[in-house]
């Protein structure tokens, strides 16, 4: 059977891990490699790679990065951040990524989507939406799309957006609510349910996961097909290992 | 010393390191006189089905490939790589496949079904005798990700069975061929266990 997946994200910039890893023992707490080891033992089911580096000519350290983890560590990763073009998404898949997952991009020309789908194969193309609630709450009011980081509101629906995504040859959504993002009260049900009905590509959820129960719920209750998180995770509050079990307890399929 | 085709379809460093990791020599090459005089091979690769095909053309590989395995030395296709090993697939509309094995590439078209096949599924072995699967119990999880999977016209080939909606092959094998549509390079510690099957091989 086909298991629900848990995936730390960790945040890099000009290739170091930054936002705080805690783990205790680690020899240097910003090196990707060695963080990305404990997740691998932990058994996550996969990772997420997203570079926050500013500056664009900064950014090809990222490809070594990537070049680097993927001799090092096992498991399927996915590498997100600034990516512009056909040509970034080429190089970073070389590197060893499993997916990349582009945002902005995508919705500035969607076309990419199409184009690398098509090139490189819709499983390795992950389209990320940023949604926020749209104001006035009203029943029916939807979310829309922010880009660039959560900084600008685009005016689409980001439902309409992810059905244009998967059309276009999208393999996957990684949704975040903006509005529940480091709220640390659970997942964003509603909109991730909304989404998760709306296409036939697998759905992954982040922002707001503070407990166990969050995970759960938003398993059962949304139809996600995995769970993102990371400060629960790099804080040590819970290993990926005790998420699994909890699920596991609980009847949700999980590789353990 | 086992070559691994690089044709410019991605995934290459995985999959060197982890025969690495169990003292393999390893070449990444295009070069027919490489391929050739090496103990095994490997074809990875990501992506569509026509462009792989037309990069192998381009650089001349498929006949390359054709006489390796007729050597009889061990060759193993990875993902899309295990796809061309077919005769044929519904996503390429003007390309054919190595042919290596009897069969049609298709897509995962069950209603309801997500797809891709994205993540951690069981396999079943179904050839106990398949020496790439030695010692990997029954059930283990390892890594998908794809969309299109072959259908097989030779039931014997198949190694192990997944099952996403309705069975179909997770690995196939035959002789001294092996193709594995999940990623053995990315399959932690059940994956890395295959790579020492493989490296092992003689």
């Amino acid at each position: 059977m086909l298991t629900k997946r848990i995936i730390p994200c960790l945040d890099i910039k000009e290739g170091r891990v930054v936002k705080g890893v805690k783990f205790v023992g680690l020899r240097d707490a910003g090196d990707p490699v060695e963080v990305a080891r404990v997740y691998d033992q932990q058994e996550a089911d996969e990772l997420v790679f997203l570079d926050i580096t500013a500056s664009y000519e900064k950014r090809k350290t990222l490809v070594d990065l990537v070049e680097k983890i993927a001799k090092n560590i096992f498991m399927p990763f996915t590498v997100g951040g600034g990516i512009r073009d056909s040509a970034d998404i080429r190089d970073l898949l070389n590197a060893g990524a499993e997916k990349v997952s582009i945002n902005t991009a995508a919705v500035k020309l969607p076309q990419l989507i199409s184009e690398s789908s098509k090139k490189f194969g819709s499983q390795c193309i992950v389209v990320a939406i940023d949604a926020k609630k749209i104001q006035p709450l009203h029943a029916g009011a939807g979310w829309e799309v922010y880009i660039n980081g959560g900084r600008t509101p685009t005016g689409i629906d980001a439902l309409e957006w992810a059905k244009k995504a998967a059309r276009l040859g999208a393999g996957e959504i990684l949704l975040t609510s903006m509005d529940f993002d480091g709220t640390k009260d659970g997942y964003d049900i509603d909109l991730t349910k909304a989404i998760s009905e709306a296409v036939s590509i697998p759905v992954i959820a982040s922002g707001g996961a503070g407990k166990l129960e969050h995970f759960y719920d938003c398993f059962k209750n949304s139809g996600a097909d995995a769970c993102l998180a990371a400060s629960i995770f790099h804080y040590q509050e819970f290993s990926v290992r005790q998420v699994k079990e909890y699920l596991k307890e609980r009847g949700i399929a999980v590789r353990l | 010393m086992i070559a691994i085709i690089d044709y410019g379809m991605g995934n290459i460093h995985s999959v060197a390191k982890a025969l690495e990791v169990f003292g393999a020599k390893v070449i990444v090459t295009n070069k027919a006189k490489d391929i050739l005089s090496s103990d095994k091979a490997v074809l990875p690769g990501v992506g569509a089905f026509d462009d792989a095909m037309l990069e192998l053309k381009k650089q001349a590989l498929i006949p390359v490939l054709k006489d390796f395995v007729k050597s009889a030395k061990p060759f193993l296709g990875i993902c899309l790589g295990m796809q061309l090993l077919f005769e044929e697939s519904e996503e390429a509309l003007n390309s054919k496949g190595l042919g290596l094995f009897k069969g049609k590439v298709v897509k995962f078209k069950r209603e309801g079904l997500k797809v891709p096949h994205m993540g951690w599924n069981q396999i079943k072995i179904k050839n106990k005798g398949c020496l790439l699967l030695k010692d990997i119990p029954d059930n283990s999880y390892v890594y998908f990700c794809h969309s299109y999977y072959p259908v097989l016209e030779d039931d014997e080939v198949m190694a192990a069975a997944c099952n996403y909606g309705h069975d179909f092959a997770a690995a196939v094998c035959r002789g001294n061929i092996f193709g594995v549509q999940f990623h053995p390079e990315k399959s932690q510690v059940v994956g890395l266990k295959m790579m020492q099957n493989f490296v092992k091989l003689c």
